[in-house]
């Protein structure tokens, strides 16, 4: 298992330059070291996928990224701009939004006030008809409380709520955890859009075969490393290797 | 029949400052998870505040309601960004201590220097006199703060429940470490609530200054009481604030009217049936 310092550079495959520059990112929870030298990149235009084992780092990159660890050292640089000092709002406010694995649906509010809860932090988000576009089950439950809403529906609330935002970089930790393959897939296909409209997306997966269907690239990540990185176009090549990183 | 509606309205009077200091509690704790003891000394620093104005300043009673609340409320938040902030996910106890701890310093200083005896403070020339409506006679300034007093509780809510500065309170309530990831200024919001629910606390005590003087532990004597009411009504929820604050009062009033001996610990007594029956309080939430 190659343990390198900077994961090997798979092939571009969008077109545009590195948004996000992640550079020997570690990361505590209390005593607990999680994050041991993270180093990896995301182009603007793709969708990155991190993929894992469960508890080997991927979610605490993601928030590292966004600012809501404690403790991080190491070098995070959105747009040139470097960010790992930054508060978890100022973050947001530079373009970075952020989807948790458990959705984070607020059971106070109903579904048109989680939706409209992230305040726009600049132009270019995605008004309310293209959202429902995308989502229409969310229309037809706008005065419902967030939480009565199904799992489904849920991940749909939580991913359409960044969209308005105008952020460009999108952060999803699990789109697909515990949701039915129907649902997995109208959030592929969501993604797919979302990537054709200019997004960048950064994903976190255990699920690879649905990741597959819309990744660019991937980064394995295990104990708080990326130890090894490929394009989608080597996926096949590496299958043996990432059932192994994965134990599947 | 005179006597019942005179007692009646005395609850409803007591029940407005009740409402508003307890609706000031349940916003706090349900934005900062703190049971802020210093509430008590906060109402009574209103009370003072406008005398200040008024004998100081020359400033009347009504600069006094909009002027103590903010100057009291920019007080709170000193409190909250030198002191309170530090004790974010600690246990409650921790806060319960420290703003008993501030409330027994006010109450130490005003005491060192105004005494325990009442300062007077008239009643706005406005406000004087009474309405006999047939049934009984109503101090005109009383029914004054009967309906202000609901009129803010409503307003308060409104601004909670109802508008977008409201869905990021509750929803900074429940994860605020979201809310903040989605670019909002987090702890300048719990500051500014915290000045908020002072900011009631002192303008209840603006309206409490002509009906029952200006004194150090005015505060201290009402505290227990509405802590009694915040939790009969549920730690944190806003509206069950209002509600059980308005009915306590008139439950004491009427108490004093048919049973008086028990009208001092009605409230206590009620408080103990709600905590066997629903522990949560009659709409709050679980901790």
């Amino acid at each position: 298992m190659p343990d390198t310092a900077i994961a090997e550079a798979p092939a571009r495959a969008a077109t545009g330059g590195p948004i996000l520059q992640v550079r020997n990112l570690e990361a505590w929870y209390g005593e607990s070291h999680i994050l041991h030298g993270i180093n990896f990149d995301v182009n603007a235009g793709e969708v990155v996928t991190l993929l894992g084992r469960n508890g080997a780092g991927k979610t605490t990159t993601l928030k590292s990224i966004m600012g809501i660890i404690g403790k991080r050292t190491g070098s995070v640089k959105f747009n040139n701009q470097e960010i790992i000092r930054a508060t978890s709002d100022r973050i947001a406010r530079m373009g970075i939004a952020f989807c948790p694995e458990e959705r984070g649906i607020f059971a106070s509010l109903d579904v048109r006030e989680n939706l409209m809860l992230p305040p726009v932090v600049r132009e270019g988000g995605l008004p309310l008809d293209q959202i429902f576009d995308l989502f229409p089950n969310l229309k037809e439950r706008l005065g419902s409380q967030g939480t009565k809403l199904s799992g489904g529906e849920q991940q749909m609330l939580a991913i359409a709520r960044i969209l308005r935002t105008g952020a460009s970089f999108l952060m999803l930790d699990e789109p697909t955890e515990g949701l039915a393959p129907v649902i997995i897939q109208q959030i592929g296909h969501t993604i797919a859009r979302l990537k054709k409209e200019g997004f960048t997306i950064l994903l976190v997966e255990q699920n690879f075969r649905f990741a597959s269907t819309v990744a660019d690239r991937y980064y394995v990540v295990e104990h708080g490393k990326i130890i090894d990185g490929f394009s989608n176009a080597e996926l096949a090549a590496n299958m043996d290797k990432l059932h192994t990183y994965l134990g599947v | 029949m005179q006597a019942l509606y005179a007692q009646l309205l005395v609850g409803l009077i007591n029940g407005s400052f009740y409402a508003l200091l307890s609706l000031g509690l349940a916003v706090i704790f349900g934005m900062l998870n703190i049971i802020n003891f210093a509430h008590g000394a906060l109402y009574m620093m209103g009370a003072f505040v406008a005398y200040f104005l008024l004998n100081l300043g020359g400033i009347n009673y009504w600069w006094a309601l909009l002027l103590a609340p903010i100057i009291v409320g920019i007080f709170g938040m000193i409190l909250e960004r030198t002191m309170l902030q530090w004790l974010t996910g600690l246990d409650h106890l921790y806060g319960l201590l420290l703003t008993f701890g501030i409330a027994l310093i006010v109450q130490g200083v005003f005491q060192n220097y105004f005494g325990s005896s009442g300062l007077p403070y008239a009643i706005p020339d406005q406000l004087r006199g009474g309405m006999n409506l047939g049934f009984m006679f109503l101090p005109v300034y009383r029914g004054w703060v009967v309906v202000f007093s609901l009129v803010v509780c409503l307003a308060t809510w409104f601004l909670i429940e109802k508008t977008q500065l409201g869905a990021y309170l509750r929803a900074a309530t429940e994860n605020p470490t979201l809310v903040r990831a989605f670019g909002i200024n987090v702890p300048r919001m719990i500051t500014l609530t915290y000045g908020l629910g002072v900011g009631l606390a002192a303008l209840a005590g603006v309206l409490s200054a002509p009906i029952n003087q200006v004194r150090p532990l005015m505060g201290a004597d009402l505290i227990i009481v509405v802590f009694a009411v915040v939790v009969i009504g549920g730690m944190g929820s806003i509206m069950g604030s209002i509600i059980t604050g308005f009915a306590l009062g008139v439950i004491e009033g009427l108490t004093k009217y048919f049973y008086p001996e028990a009208s001092n610990t009605v409230v206590f007594v009620l408080m103990v049936l709600v905590l066997l029956v629903k522990p949560t309080g009659l709409t709050g939430r679980a901790a």
